[in-house]
C-alpha cells in the first residue's frame, strides 16, 4: 500500500453515546485507510458500528453522540479538528454520502429537479437555470430515462431503484472525492441492486472518486471492494485486500461469517454458525470482544483485549486477535469452507 | 420411495380490488397471484422465490385462507380447504402453521413466552392444561432456548431468539406443514445459520414439510428440495434445486441468478443486467409478463401467454414458461440488451 496514495486515513476512532443506561461505546478503535480511487468496504453485522463510523467521519452524529478520540485524516487534514464552517465545506463538496433508505433523505414536497439543483446551487454557486440543466445532466448520468420529464416529478412518483439513482445523482452533483454509500442497495431487489452497483462502479471509473461501501452483504463486498474492514462490536477486527479476506481470512470472526453464509453459487453440506450472539453494548467483554463466541479462545483472550496489529510489512493487513501474537499458546487450527487449516501467521 | 402428496394448489388466484371514484366502486384489481398450480410432497422443502411484489406472501396467505382466494383450490391431504366453511378451518390451522419475518410483531408484548405458547395449544386443544407447562419447557429446549426463559417477555429476546420462539409456537400444535415467510431474512448471517440449521434438524426429527418463502437465493439453495420462481403473480419456472441452479431455462430465472453478487472475488461473472423495473400487477403486460424486460422478446411474446412445460433440454420434473427456451438454449436467439 506504500506506493498507493491514500485520501482518507481513519485512526483509532472512538465514538460514544450518552444513554439512560450509561455510556455506549458504539465505535471503539476503528482504523482503516481509503486509497485514492479505490473502494473500501466496511462489513459487519447489525449494530457493529458501521453507520456510526461513517457519521463520525462526516461529523453528523445525533446530539447524544460524541467522537472522543482518534483522527480522521482527509488529505492529511484532521476533520475532527475543523471548525463547523470548514466541515460544511467538506460535506457534500468533497465527501458526500448516500443513505440506505432514500425516502428519508428526499424531501417529499419538492420535485427531484428542485432538490438536485438546490445542492448544485449551494456547492457550485450557479443560478437557477444552469443548476436545473445540470440536474438533467446528472439524471442522465445515473441512467434515468427521459430526465427532462423526471426532474419535474416528486419522489413518491418514482420506483425504489429510481429514487436510489436520484440519491446518487444528488451525492455526485458536486464531484466529491469520496462517496460514502451506507447500504445503498439493501432495500432493493437483486436485479435493481445489480443496476445500482454497476452504476456506482462505472461512475467511479469515470470520475475517479474513492468509495466507502458500507454493507452487511459479503457478496457485495467481493464484487465491488478493493479493500475491506471487518467490524465486530464497534471495532475493526480485520483489514485486508479483498482477495486475502475471502481466500485467506485470518480473524476467527471473519472465518465464522464466511462459514455461516449460505451461498447460491456452490453446494454446501452444512452451515457452521457462530455460537451465541453479539454482546450488548452495556456488557462488553473485558478481553477480546469475540471471546465468548470464539471457538479457539484462551484464558488470555478472556482477560486482555488484543490490539489491531499489522501482520504484513506495511499496513495492508491488520488483525485484532491474539492468535497472531508472540504470546499465543492456544490451538492454531480453524475451519474454513468445511476444511481444516492452520492460520497462525 | 413413493412421494406422498401433502398439499396441491390448483389454479390459485388472488385479486385485490382497487376502489375508486366517489362511489368507492371497484375500478380495477391487483392481480397479486394469477392462476398458479403446484404440489408439495410430504417431508420436502419447497421454496418460492422472486422479487418484491411478485406474490410470494400472498400465495402463502391464500393457502391458509388468511385472505379468501379469488379462485382455485388448495387440497390438503385430500380436502379442498377453500371449499369448507370458515369455522372448520381451525382444524386445519393446526396442521398448517406459518412463521413470519418477526413473529413477535403480531404478538401482545405483555404476554410471556409461556402464555404465547399455551394460548396456541389452548386454541388447538392440544394436551390437557396440566401437561402444557412441561411441553412448553421441552419446546423451548428443542429450539435452543432455556426452560427458565418461558416467563420472559418478547422485548427481552434478541431477533434470533424471537425467531426461535416463533418456531416453538408453530411446533407447539404438531403441524404437518410450516410456511416460513421470510423467516430468516431479518437475521444477521451468524444467527441466520443457527436458525436454518435448527429448521433442518426439526424437519429430520419430526418429518415436517416446509413451504419456504424468501428472496435470498443463497438461503433457498441451502434449504430447498424444489424451487418455484415467480414473476408478477405467475410461476415462470419450477424445478428441483440442482436443475434450477445448474440448468435454469427461463430468461428471468437466468437474470435473477446472475444478478446475485457472489462472495468470491475470483468468480467469473457474466451478468445479465435487466432493463427497467418490474411492471405493475394492476395492468400486467399482455402475453408473457416478462416481455417488457426480456432480452429475447418477440411479437409472439407480446400477445401469447407461454404455459409451464417441460422439454428435452431439461429433466421431466423441471418446467418453465417461455415460448423459446429450446431456441435460446441452442443459441439460436440473439439477445437484445
Ligand atoms: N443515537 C444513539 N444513541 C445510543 N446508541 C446509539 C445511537 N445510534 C447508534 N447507537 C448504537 O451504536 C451501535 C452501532 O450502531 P450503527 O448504527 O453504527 O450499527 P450498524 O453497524 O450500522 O448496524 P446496521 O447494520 O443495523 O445498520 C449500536 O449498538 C446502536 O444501538
Ligand atoms: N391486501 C392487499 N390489498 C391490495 N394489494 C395487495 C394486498 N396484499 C398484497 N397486495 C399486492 O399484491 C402484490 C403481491 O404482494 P406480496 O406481498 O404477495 O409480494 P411478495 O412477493 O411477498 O413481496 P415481498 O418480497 O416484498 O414480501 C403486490 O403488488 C402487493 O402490493
Ligand atoms: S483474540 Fe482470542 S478470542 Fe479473540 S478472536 Fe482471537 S483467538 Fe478468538
Ligand atoms: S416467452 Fe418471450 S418474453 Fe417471455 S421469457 Fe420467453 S422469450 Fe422472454
Ligand atoms: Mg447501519
Ligand atoms: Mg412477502
Amino acid at each position: 500500500m506504500n506506493e498507493m496514495e491514500s485520501i482518507l486515513v481513519v485512526n483509532n476512532l472512538q465514538t460514544s453515546f450518552g444513554t439512560e443506561a450509561g455510556e455506549v461505546r458504539a465505535v471503539d478503535g476503528v482504523s482503516f485507510t481509503v486509497p485514492k480511487g479505490k473502494t473500501i468496504g466496511i462489513v459487519g453485522e447489525s449494530g457493529s458500528g458501521k453507520s456510526i463510523t461513517s457519521l463520525s467521519i462526516l461529523r453528523l452524529l445525533a446530539s447524544n453522540g460524541k467522537t472522543k478520540g482518534g483522527e480522521v485524516l482527509f488529505k492529511g487534514k484532521d476533520l475532527l479538528k475543523l471548525s463547523e464552517k470548514a466541515m460544511r465545506e467538506i460535506r457534500g463538496n468533497q465527501i458526500s454520502m448516500i443513505f440506505q433508505e432514500p425516502m428519508t433523505s428526499l424531501n417529499p414536497v419538492y420535485t427531484v429537479g428542485q432538490q438536485i439543483s438546490e445542492t448544485i446551487k449551494i456547492h457550485k454557486k450557479l443560478g437557477n437555470k444552469e443548476a436545473m440543466s445540470q440536474s438533467v445532466e446528472m439524471l442522465k448520468l445515473v441512467g434515468i430515462p427521459s430526465p427532462e420529464k423526471r426532474v419535474k416529478q416528486y419522489p413518491h412518483e418514482l420506483s425504489g431503484g429510481m429514487r436510489q439513482r436520484v440519491m446518487i445523482a444528488m451525492a455526485l452533483a458536486c464531484d466529491p472525492e469520496i462517496l460514502i454509500a451506507d447500504e445503498p442497495t439493501t432495500a432493493l431487489d437483486v436485479t435493481i441492486q445489480a443496476q445500482i452497483l454497476e452504476l456506482i462502479k462505472d461512475l467511479q471509473n469515470r470520475l475517479g472518486m474513492s468509495v466507502i461501501m458500507i454493507t452487511h452483504d459479503l457478496g457485495v463486498v467481493a464484487e465491488t471492494c478493493d479493500y475491506v474492514a471487518v467490524m465486530y462490536a464497534g471495532q475493526v477486527v480485520e483489514y485486508s485486500d479483498v482477495r486475502t479476506l475471502f481466500k485467506n481470512p485470518k480473524h476467527p470472526y471473519t472465518l465464522g461469517l464466511l462459514n455461516s453464509l449460505p451461498r447460491h453459487d456452490v453446494d454446501q453440506e452444512k452451515l457452521i454458525p457462530i455460537k451465541g450472539m453479539v454482546p450488548s453494548p452495556h456488557e462488553m467483554p473485558v478481553g477480546c470482544r469475540f471471546a465468548p463466541r470464539c471457538p479457539v479462545a484462551t484464558e488470555l483472550c478472556h482477560k486482555k483485549q488484543p490490539d489491531l496489529l499489522s501482520t504484513g510489512g506495511d499496513n495492508s493487513e491488520q488483525i485484532r486477535c491474539w492468535m497472531y501474537s508472540e504470546e499465543w499458546d492456544g490451538e492454531s487450527e480453524v475451519t474454513l469452507y468445511g476444511e481444516k487449516r492452520t492460520v497462525k501467521g | 420411495m413413493a412421494k406422498k402428496e401433502l398439499l396441491k394448489v390448483e389454479g390459485l388466484k388472488q385479486y385485490f380490488p382497487i376502489k375508486g371514484g366517489f362511489l368507492g366502486r371497484t375500478v380495477n384489481h391487483v392481480k397479486a397471484v394469477d392462476d398458479i398450480s403446484f404440489t408439495i410432497y410430504e417431508g420436502e422443502t419447497v421454496s418460492i422465490v422472486g422479487e418484491s411484489g411478485c406474490g410470494k406472501s400472498t400465495t402463502g396467505r391464500a393457502i391458509l385462507r388468511l385472505e379468501e382466494p379469488t379462485d382455485g383450490s388448495v387440497v390438503f391431504q385430500g380436502t379442498d380447504i377453500t371449499k369448507i366453511p370458515k369455522g372448520e378451518m381451525r382444524k386445519f390451522r393446526k396442521d398448517l402453521q406459518i412463521i413470519f419475518q418477526d413473529p413477535y410483531a403480531s404478538i401482545n408484548p405483555r404476554q410471556t413466552v409461556a402464555s404465547v405458547l399455551s394460548e396456541a395449544m389452548h386454541i388447538q386443544n392440544v394436551l390437557p392444561p396440566d401437561q402444557r407447562r412441561a411441553r412448553i419447557e421441552q419446546l423451548l429446549e428443542t429450539v435452543g432456548l432455556r426452560p427458565y426463559q418461558a416467563d420472559r417477555y418478547p422485548h427481552e429476546f434478541s431477533g434470533g431468539q424471537r425467531q426461535r420462539i416463533g418456531i416453538a409456537r408453530a411446533l407447539s400444535v404438531d403441524p404437518k406443514l410450516i410456511i416460513c415467510d421470510e423467516a430468516v431474512s431479518a437475521l444477521d448471517v451468524s444467527i441466520q445459520a443457527q436458525v436454518l440449521n435448527l429448521l433442518e434438524e426439526l424437519q429430520d426429527e419430526y418429518g415436517l414439510t416446509y413451504l419456504f418463502i424468501s428472496h435470498d437465493l443463497g438461503v433457498v439453495r441451502h434449504i430447498s428440495d424444489r424451487i418455484i420462481v415467480m414473476y408478477l403473480g405467475k410461476i415462470v419456472e419450477i424445478a428441483d434445486k440442482n436443475s434450477l441452479f445448474e440448468n435454469p431455462q427461463h430468461p428471468y430465472t437466468k437474470a435473477l441468478l446472475s444478478a446475485i453478487p457472489v462472495p468470491d472475488p475470483d468468480a467469473v461473472k457474466s451478468r445479465i443486467v435487466l432493463k427497467g423495473d418490474v411492471p405493475s400487477p394492476i395492468d400486467p403486460p399482455q402475453g408473457c409478463r416478462f416481455h417488457t424486460r426480456c432480452p429475447f422478446a418477440t411479437d409472439k411474446c407480446r400477445t401469447e401467454e407461454p404455459v409451464l412445460r417441460t422439454s428435452d433440454i431439461m429433466k421431466d420434473t423441471h418446467e418453465a414458461a417461455c415460448h423459446y427456451m429450446e431456441e435460446i438454449s441452442a443459441g439460436k436467439m440473439t439477445p437484445n440488451y
